[in-house]
């Protein structure tokens, strides 16, 4: 019989012990996790990118419900822990559900402080800690226009970024009198106070609130001074209180957080508390890495394993909204015995200050440049004298810095500060595992995984292991080559090679017939350089290309018809009701494009759902020029100043079907309201009374990007024109998978800029577009409806 | 065991699977660059993406919806994933494909 373990707390500090219990020891416990959320286990740190939309719900989850179920975790989920019974050994859930256990964890964290001030409860008066927070605030975001953050520390100020992205009018209150107080010194603060008004941040310094106004709904605030301010939502960031509820109601020892021992053990026998809940040596800590080092220590003890006893972490901050840099780490006090050393900057608005006693760095403040911040933070843990250093240093050489030199430092230098891993830890995984990406490193030590800031530096240390003696960036296009992109297609001019095979062959692949990642490059590559000699593989394409159908996650597909423009009418309409009825397709969704998508179609019956169509491919699924999106423009619009529909249509007829490196996506917009979006496109129109502004390099997906505005011509035939060239120019001189923004940036827009718009230069690039495609650019779906070769091949499924 | 009849040696294309369901079971065939057949059950057991649909590389398939990589002769998943497909022993005779169920 298995003892049995009991989590008090979904969160990262309780989870994160599992997982260093289970890496220990995976078959010691039975174990059960009791969380009061929704959600399974989730980043709580990077909330702030999910308000700041630069990261969804999703990816901010850590353990997804299969984790659980792998690991025969049993997770009583959105169900919270109310009772607990020491003596018997046993917790009760709010929903009556009765637990026992041999050890149980407490890992309960802590919540937002709410101000105890009238009106504290009123509807539009929200904390920031948890996805719900989120999502409510994201959602009145959508519906206010004016919002009040109390509290100017790192969470409150990373809240009303998050709000003013999403176009609010955000003032901030702040009872001190510089921001993070407890984090920087006067002048950070105030370089970041300017900074971030510069990003249109509105501030209150030293105001204390008295009251919130509002009878239903939450409409100002009252300061002390008698002075008020009118706002929609209230967002309350002052602080945490650790969450000790649970533990009240029994004999464990609270005070202000459940007091444990440098084992994490509680007084009563059996009960252990981790992370924002506990309170270790007076001391309770609201960052990620102290939890992290408590959780090592906790789960070795539970695992006896022996263990060095915790004695308080180090901690340091950054703030996550862009344009600000900050770094903050250990005492950044000058007290009695604490010297500082401080340099500005006020060319590069930069600014160091480091704080030292008795020849050893105990605080570090950094603000415009925190790329050493790492380093500091290593001296400052390490306890190491700096006597060797010069303190203060004015324009030393470009290369004369060996700081950020990764090969230098020594094995137990801290590079992941939120997991503690060393430097030691990532090069034996890399070397152990054959590791060969950041994520891969990640995946395998943790480190990066929280808050993500030490991404360089681990590229760096990879760099550094997989270079040898020199350090130099891995340059391979994957894991099967050395070789760059670049030499790659010069070598298949140059030695005129003309399948994938004999590029595996000649350029000393280490598989010799690739993987994943290289060979539908290595396909695509020769496409464009060999258009007549090179026949398309399909055994390269991924899977959506080679069936022309995307693939869903439960492995059925879907078909979206061509709609050019996204125009439609009653006959296209009542075939696709017609063949979706038949066919019993399961889901019909107008797309993101403006196109109506079959879903869950079953493979063999495509050619059939095809034929019956009788309408052409959307190219809905392929790295290729996808569709052009309008709006109804000049036809209807009383603002439309031009036929965007019309224009819309011409472009995607005249450069359909054709490949490009990454996805190639379109929109014609008829006046500058931009229904269409036309600023998040690769190649986007908008009309105005005079012709049409060309934006280029706008990217939706992962990595928003704004396109930038390439010129305003007056013709449809000059935007056609300007848009074949541009995709010729990606085409030969894209990296595969790489979107048209990172491949602007890479070329320099200038240059892209010049190519386009020299007369010339456009027409070659468009004759060598005509030669490339010619002959390539038929509709998949009928030659896979009128060819059964193909049909037996790909469509079929063999039943017995 | 039955032999069962998969099809024509040529009605297979190099480096692409098939999917063929043998009562409740889905299994993938392939035909290596070399002629060589190989099959394995056609779910993974990361997300159960159809392993058909993968892209194939000497003895292996890389999954098609996370990559996910197995070892067509034994079914093992390959680091730094974890898991195993079943496999299945083939037969060529005259040019015309057996799978062993």
């Amino acid at each position: 019989m298995k003892e049995k373990l009991v989590l008090i707390g979904n969160g990262m500090a309780g989870v994160r012990t599992i997982e260093e219990i289970l890496d220990r020891d995976p078959n010691r416990y039975q174990i059960t996790i009791i969380g009061e959320e929704k959600y399974p286990n989730y980043n709580r740190i990077m909330l702030s990118n999910v308000l700041q939309k630069k990261m969804t719900v999703s990816e901010i989850i850590t353990n997804p419900l299969e984790w659980y179920e792998e690991n025969q975790i049993e997770l009583i989920n959105h169900d919270p822990a109310v009772k607990m019974d020491p003596n018997n050994k046993t917790i009760s859930t709010s929903s009556g559900k009765e637990i026992s256990y041999d050890k149980c964890i407490l890992a309960t964290g802590s919540r937002a402080f709410i101000l105890p001030v009238e009106g504290a409860h009123l509807p539009g008066v929200v904390g920031f800690r948890t996805i719900d927070d989120t999502e409510n605030m994201l959602e009145a975001a959508q519906k206010y226009q004016r919002a009040v953050v109390i509290g100017g520390g790192l969470l409150g100020l990373e809240a009303a970024k998050g709000l003013l992205d999403q176009g609010m009018d955000v003032t901030v209150v702040h009872l001190e009198k510089w921001l993070m107080e407890t984090q920087l010194d006067e002048k950070a603060g105030r370089m970041l106070q300017a900074d971030l008004e510069k990003q249109g941040l509105k501030f209150l310094m030293e105001k204390a609130t008295q009251k919130i106004l509002g009878e239903t709904r939450v409409t100002g605030l009252a300061f002390s001074d008698g002075t008020t301010i009118e706002t929609d939502i209230v967002v309350m960031s002052i602080g945490i209180r650790s969450e000790t509820t649970l533990a009240r109601t029994t004999t464990i020892e609270v005070n202000r957080g459940i007091v444990v021992d440098d084992f994490m053990k509680t007084n009563v026998p059996d009960v252990f508390a981790v992370g924002e809940c506990a309170e270790h040596n007076g001391n309770v800590y609201g960052l990620v890495a102290p939890l992290f080092e408590q959780g090592k220590v906790l789960a070795d003890v539970l695992t006896d394993k022996e263990t060095k006893p915790y004695q308080g972490s180090t901690t340091f901050t950054s703030l996550k909204v862009s344009g600000c840099d900050l770094y903050s780490a250990g005492n950044i006090r000058e007290t009695e015995g604490i010297n500082s050393i401080e340099a500005f900057d006020g060319i590069n608005y930069t600014y160091k200050k480091i704080f030292v006693r008795e020849n050893q760095v105990v605080g570090v403040v950094l603000y415009g440049d925190t790329s050493e911040g790492n380093r500091y933070y290593n001296i400052l843990r390490k306890n190491e004298s700096i006597e060797e250093y010069t303190p203060v240093s004015l324009l030393h050489m470009v290369g004369e810095e060996a700081s950020t030199d990764v090969s230098e430092w020594p094995d137990d230098e801290v590079i992941c500060g939120c997991n503690g891993i060393d430097k030691g830890t990532i090069m034996t995984a890399i070397n152990e595992k054959d590791l060969t990406s950041v994520a891969d490193v990640t995946k395998h030590t943790k480190a990066g995984g929280s808050c993500g800031k030490c991404k360089s530096v681990i590229g760096d240390v990879l760099a550094y292991a997989l270079g040898g003696e020199v350090v130099s960036a891995p340059t391979g296009i994957c894991a099967c080559t050395d070789l760059t992109r670049d030499q790659i297609v010069t070598q298949i001019y140059a030695k005129k090679l003309t399948s994938s095979t004999e590029v595996y062959r000649e350029l000393n692949f280490s598989n010799p017939e690739g993987c994943p990642k290289c060979r539908p490059a290595i396909n695509f590559y020769l496409n464009v350089a060999w258009p007549k000699e090179h026949e398309d593989e399909k055994e390269s394409r991924y899977v959506n290309e080679r069936l022309y159908a995307n693939i869903q996650n439960d492995g059925t597909f879907s078909v979206i018809p061509r709609m050019r423009g996204g125009k439609t009418n009653p006959q296209q309409l009542l075939l696709i009701a017609k063949v979706a009825e038949k066919y019993d397709v399961p889901m019909v969704k107008v797309t993101g494009s403006q196109r109506i998508g079959l879903y869950g179609v079953k493979k063999d019956d495509l050619p059939k759902i095809w034929a019956e169509l009788e309408m052409k491919s959307a190219g809905a699924y392929a790295k290729a020029v996808r569709s052009v999106k309008t709006c109804v423009g000049a036809n209807f619009c009383r603002f439309g100043t031009q036929d965007s529909m019309g224009l819309g249509i011409k472009l995607e007829q005249r450069y359909e079907f054709i490949d490009t490196p990454h996805k190639f996506k379109m929109g014609v917009s008829a006046c500058p309201r931009s229904c269409v979006e036309s600023g998040v496109k690769d190649f986007g129109i908008i009309g105005v009374d005079n012709g049409f502004q060309i934006y280029v390099g706008g990217n939706g997906g992962t990595e928003v990007k704004e396109a930038v505005l390439l010129t305003t011509v007056e013709t449809e035939q000059e935007v056609i024109d300007i848009c074949g060239a541009m995709l010729q120019y990606y085409r030969e001189t894209g990296i595969y998978a790489e979107r048209t923004a990172p491949w602007i940036e890479r070329m320099g827009f200038e240059l892209v800029k010049d190519v386009l718009l020299d007369p010339e230069k456009r027409q070659e690039l468009l004759a060598a577009l005509d030669t490339a495609v010619t002959g390539r650019r038929g509709n998949p779906w009928d030659e896979v409806v009128e060819d059964a070769q193909t049909r037996q091949e790909l469509y079929t499924v063999g039943r017995v | 065991m039955e032999k069962i009849l998969v099809g024509q040696l040529a009605s297979l294309a190099p480096r692409m699977g098939k999917e063929v369901i043998v009562g409740e079971q889905k299994i993938a065939v392939f035909r290596l660059s070399d002629d060589r057949i190989k099959a394995i059950e056609n779910v993974c057991p990361h997300k159960q993406g159809p392993l058909a649909e993968g892209t194939v590389s000497g003895e292996y398939v890389f999954c098609p919806l996370h990559d996910y990589k197995i070892n067509l002769n034994d079914g093992q998943v390959q680091e730094p994933d974890e898991g195993c497909v079943r496999s299945y022993e083939t037969i060529v005779e005259a040019d015309l494909v057996y799978i062993m169920v």
